[in-house]
């Protein structure tokens, strides 16, 4: 096992993982940018070091520096965390070079499903089911007209290079693609410094479904089921849950077995998770591979009862999975995890500023992750997210009434959080009869 | 000609100005870009008309309610 491991990342996953880490007895390193300075998760390291302005790019994201510091310390292990550096092949090969290990996977397939037209190409050959779509979109207009009418309308414009939702726009007709096709391009490279664009076939008001898997560094690699990530703004995750609802138990088990094999043949070697997207058919598509630890990776420890940052450093270090994952999992009950942003409720406008009042709620069943406490300042810098607030329950009704309370006796005064959002998510009927997919959150506000 | 103030709806910096002084906006038109919480958002005129002052530089820090340009309408 590793001596000592520094938590490249902040706030509520730097205090997630240090808390695994006091708890394996692992020595600590935290890192923070001047805006950080004095955040209470620095509290839970065994040393905090400033790295550099707010900045992230002068921070959080300056590999170099990072290195050198967990090599001037003597760490013997990098954890990314997620965000940042944690899906940047060129920092993992840099650890690596410096004789530290990453805890994540091989750099090489985080290369492999950074760029999603190749991650398509690869795991298609693998046999993942996937809706229909092009390659990189050439420069010439009739060619990317054709491949439009060769996938059939309506079509979604996505950047090659990108992921977390930014930059896609749909195309439902010949007239409309080559404006959007234009536009994806100008946000893909303004926001991934790289503008290659391909094409999907556009699959409407879809579920996002996700499976967990976790691969060691000896072959093997084992499914932890899957989660329901659907409800969402702007492309991003709003409230997820494990197990997904609804969906016949058999089949969608049959899935993570067959996903967990196809990670087995590329040779995944750490902790991941696979995006899908189920069609009202009950299809399922491939989205993309997320190769790190996911926001929402509480809600299947709730289920499952494993640690999943403990299973991720254990496979890092060497460790054979069966020595330390029980020889069958099976989720049991029902957890949901809401993610409470600053952010304004209706129209979902950033808002940094003081947290004057911050009492995260307590109750049978409720676990908070945050990186935050009363008096401190969220500044501009940053991620909008404030706390993620899961509930357990017997049930799904049992879970979500839980969350629902927890959310209600959340005070938050200062700056504005999404908490009444959340709550009217929460309580609007399709919901609550498990009937999810990716517009209802802007179906929800409408009503 | 009156003077209509445009003000940002949120705290954050300064990524890109859209326009200069001498430039005739539309209503809605974006002004100048902010960046907040990983997430870009425009500063809109309320009223069309022409832009006499920008008060803001790029990189700056902008709070809540603060005037960023004038617009003459």
């Amino acid at each position: 096992m590793f001596k000592k491991v520094l938590v490249a990342n902040r706030s509520a996953v730097a205090a997630r993982v240090l808390r695994t880490l006091d708890k394996m007895g692992v020595a600590s390193i935290a890192i923070y940018s001047e805006a950080d300075a004095g955040a209470p998760y620095l509290a839970r390291a065994g040393e905090a070091h400033c790295i550099g302005p707010g900045p992230a790019r002068e921070s959080y994201l300056d590999g170099k520096k990072i290195v050198e510091l967990a090599r001037k310390l003597g760490a013997d292990a990098i954890h990314p965390g997620y965000g940042f550096l944690s899906e940047n092949a060129a920092f993992a090969r840099q650890v690596h070079e410096a004789g530290i290990a990453f805890i994540g996977p091989n750099a090489r397939l985080i290369d492999a499903m950074g760029h999603k037209t190749r991650a398509r190409e690869l795991m298609m050959g693998h046999g993942m089911p996937m809706n229909a779509g092009s390659g990189v979109l050439p420069a010439d207009e009739a060619a990317v007209a054709a491949a439009a009418e060769r996938i059939g309308y309506p079509v979604l414009v996505k950047p090659a290079a990108g992921g977390g939702g930014i930059g896609m726009i749909a195309a439902r007709d010949a007239k409309q693609l080559a404006a959007a096709v234009t536009q994806a391009q100008s946000m893909a490279m303004r926001g991934f410094g790289n503008g290659e664009v391909y094409l999907e076939r556009l699959i409407e008001r879809p579920r996002h479904i996700e499976i967990q898997v976790l691969g060691d560094r000896h072959g093997r690699v084992r499914h932890i089921f899957e989660r329901d990530c659907s409800v969402q703004r702007r492309h991003q995750k709003v409230i997820e849950e494990a197990t997904a609802p609804g969906v016949p138990r058999e089949k969608v088990t049959a899935l993570c077995e067959r996903v967990a094999e196809m990670m087995a043949a590329i040779g995944y070697d750490n902790i991941g998770t696979i995006e899908m997207l189920m069609g009202d058919d009950g299809s399922f598509s491939f989205l993309e591979m997320n190769t790190r630890l996911q926001v929402e990776h509480g809600v299947t420890e709730e289920v499952t009862g494993i640690d999943l940052v403990e299973a991720q450093i254990r496979s890092a270090a060497g460790e054979a999975l069966d020595t330390f994952l029980p020889a069958a999992i099976e989720p049991s009950g029902h957890a949901i995890q809401a993610r409470v942003y600053a952010e304004d409720p209706v129209r979902f406008f950033p808002s940094p500023g003081p947290l004057k009042t911050f009492r995260p709620p307590r109750g049978e069943g409720i676990r908070v992750e945050t990186g935050y406490a009363e008096g401190g300042t969220v500044t501009p810098n940053y991620d909008p997210l404030l706390a993620k607030v899961i509930a357990r329950g017997a049930t799904r009704n049992e879970a979500v009434a839980r969350l629902e309370a927890a959310l209600e006796a959340f005070t938050i005064e200062g700056l504005k959080s999404n908490i009444p959002a959340l709550l009217r998510i929460l309580r609007h009927e399709p919901f609550r009869a498990g009937a999810v997919h990716t517009g209802l959150l802007a179906e929800a506000q409408a009503t | 000609m009156a003077k209509t103030e445009v003000k940002s709806e949120i705290t954050g910096a300064v990524w890109k100005i859209l326009v200069k002084p001498g430039d005739v906006v539309g209503v809605d038109e974006a002004v100048i870009i902010l960046e907040s919480m990983k997430m870009e958002i425009p500063v809109l005129a309320i009223d069309g008309g022409k832009v006499t002052e920008i008060l803001v530089k790029e990189g700056e820090a902008v709070n809540e309610g603060q005037t960023v340009a004038i617009v003459e309408v």
